[in-house]
């Protein structure tokens, strides 16, 4: 049985934000939660060892990686695709 | 007392060449000295390149009792303080030895010994490691064997700022003489980090290249890593001029700062009191810099604040000044990086040479400075600076003229 992606991404976002994870709104920027570029990088770190994948993630320039940071309900769905693409 | 100080000697070893003539030859020619990095278990890795010392035979060198002792930072510090006191002609013994003291900057040590000695107990299951362990792999170990090959006794010890370590090293080593503490210093700076643990760890911050180093270019995407050391021999002037040494160019200022704001975010103010404390402690007005050695480290953050500093600085003045970045060849020696990159300003204030920052591809808005892109240029340069700015908000900045 796979991890819930969505449960699981918004915990570990919770806990960088240090917020209950039904604070975490789909909608919502990192920067609305206070996340920073360092938190972020982190937050990768735990995505990356929670589902066994590898995130196309540059710290330069976040805007430029191939995967999508604008809000957590992108983040899920780009960590949906990438754990199916795992097959 | 008036004391000025002048650089007798230089000596380096890196992806460039093994030596500091053979490193500015590169620089004028701007060949990259970036290539397939070659180490232990590299396909376990997300990055591939890297600026590495190649063509290297450390049994070349040094003796097998020498080898027990030294890491590879210790061996490439060792190396080119040899070239720097062969060249200075600095007999350490002939004054009082205790006026002579060696400060070298480096971030992360003996990295080889550790990595490899690591391996040995963890994932080999080894119960006894090598005796020699400690002594390799101390931080001070390459300034410490540094200062015995030539009977150095005075002020002696190790600067780790992470990638300003260098030229928090060459800068202290510019008071001391200065201040009338000592009469000469070896100063400078050895890495070597390339090794599994030290990529492993730097991928984990995401911001390395795994193409190259385009500094200033908008199609950037990160910094490459590399190794080797660099040693001068700074030497009060009257000292150097009554023992008839050459004088290859005279170190005019200095100044550090701290952000105090982001372990690894850097701050444009921060970076721009540094190099308004360099011109402050030099009395130079900024129309009168014609080079800036940047950190120029290719990542987005560095370079963006870097040129904002720099405008913020110089402000008319930035638009007549050449600015390069020579990680774009021998990539980001870490603590090392300042000392290899003094000879880019070496260069431009002796030769005449201005090294370029090479990959230059694209212009970038935030970094419209004239960053001397792919080619050296010939310009006469009589003041030159070279920046250096740490992870943890660290920055170290000094002010060199041509020699008088």
């Amino acid at each position: 049985m796979a991890v819930n992606v969505k449960d699981k991404i918004v915990e570990i976002i919770a806990e960088q934000a240090i917020l209950q994870p039904s604070d975490v709104a789909m909608d919502a920027t990192l920067e609305d939660l206070g996340v920073d570029s360092l938190g972020l990088v982190e937050a990768i770190f735990a995505i990356e060892e929670a589902f066994d994948i590898q995130v196309p993630f540059n710290a330069n320039d976040p805007t430029e990686s191939d995967f999508d940071v604008s809000n957590i309900g992108a983040m899920i769905k780009a960590v949906e695709t990438l754990v199916a693409a795992k097959g | 007392m008036n004391r000025r100080v002048v650089i007798t000697g230089q000596g380096a070893i890196n992806a460039l060449g093994h030596s500091a003539a053979a490193t500015m030859q590169a620089m004028a020619e701007g060949r990259c000295g970036i290539g397939p990095l070659e180490i232990r278990d590299v396909e376990r890795l997300q990055i591939g390149i890297a600026g590495q010392v190649k063509g290297y035979d450390e049994a070349e060198h040094f003796g097998r009792q020498e080898l027990v002792l030294f890491d590879r930072f210790t061996q490439f510090a060792l190396l080119a303080a040899r070239e720097a006191m062969a060249q200075s002609g600095l007999d350490v013994a002939a004054n009082d030895p205790t006026r002579t003291g060696v400060v070298l900057g480096t971030s992360g040590g003996g990295l080889q010994t550790q990595d490899e000695n690591y391996r040995l107990v963890y994932e080999e299951g080894k119960n006894r490691v090598h005796p020699f362990v400690v002594p390799r792999l101390m931080n001070n170990a390459a300034t410490s064997h540094v200062s015995m090959a030539y009977g150095a006794q005075g002020p002696s010890f190790t600067v780790a700022t992470a990638c300003a370590s260098s030229n928090h090293a060459m800068g202290l080593a510019f008071h001391f003489i200065r201040s009338g503490m000592v009469d000469s210093m070896l100063t400078g700076g050895s890495e070597s980090m390339l090794v599994f643990g030290g990529i492993k760890a730097w991928e984990g911050l995401r911001v390395m290249s795994k193409d190259g180093c385009r500094p200033f270019s908008a199609t950037r995407n990160g910094m490459v890593q590399g190794e080797g050391a660099a040693v001068f021999v700074f030497e009060e002037l009257e000292h150097a001029r009554a023992r008839g040494a050459e004088i290859i160019a005279e170190v005019i200022g200095f100044a550090m700062s701290s952000d105090a704001s982001d372990i690894v975010m850097p701050s444009r103010d921060g970076a721009a009191r540094a190099i308004a404390g360099a011109l402050k402690d030099a009395k130079l007005n900024p129309s009168d810099v014609g080079y800036i050695n940047a950190h120029g480290t290719g990542t987005a953050a560095n370079d963006k604040t870097e040129c904002g500093a720099v405008r913020d600085v110089f402000g008319a003045a930035a638009d007549k000044l050449m600015i390069s970045s020579t990680k774009s060849m021998h990539g980001h020696l870490i603590g090392g990086t300042g000392a290899v990159e003094l000879l880019a300003c070496i260069m431009a204030l002796r030769d005449g040479v201005i090294a370029p920052t090479i990959g230059y591809e694209e212009p970038d808005p935030e970094c419209n400075l004239d960053v001397v892109p792919n080619e050296a240029r010939q310009a006469k340069v009589d003041v030159a600076i070279s920046n250096a700015f740490a992870f943890g908000g660290m920055n170290a900045v000094l002010a060199l003229r041509r020699a008088p």
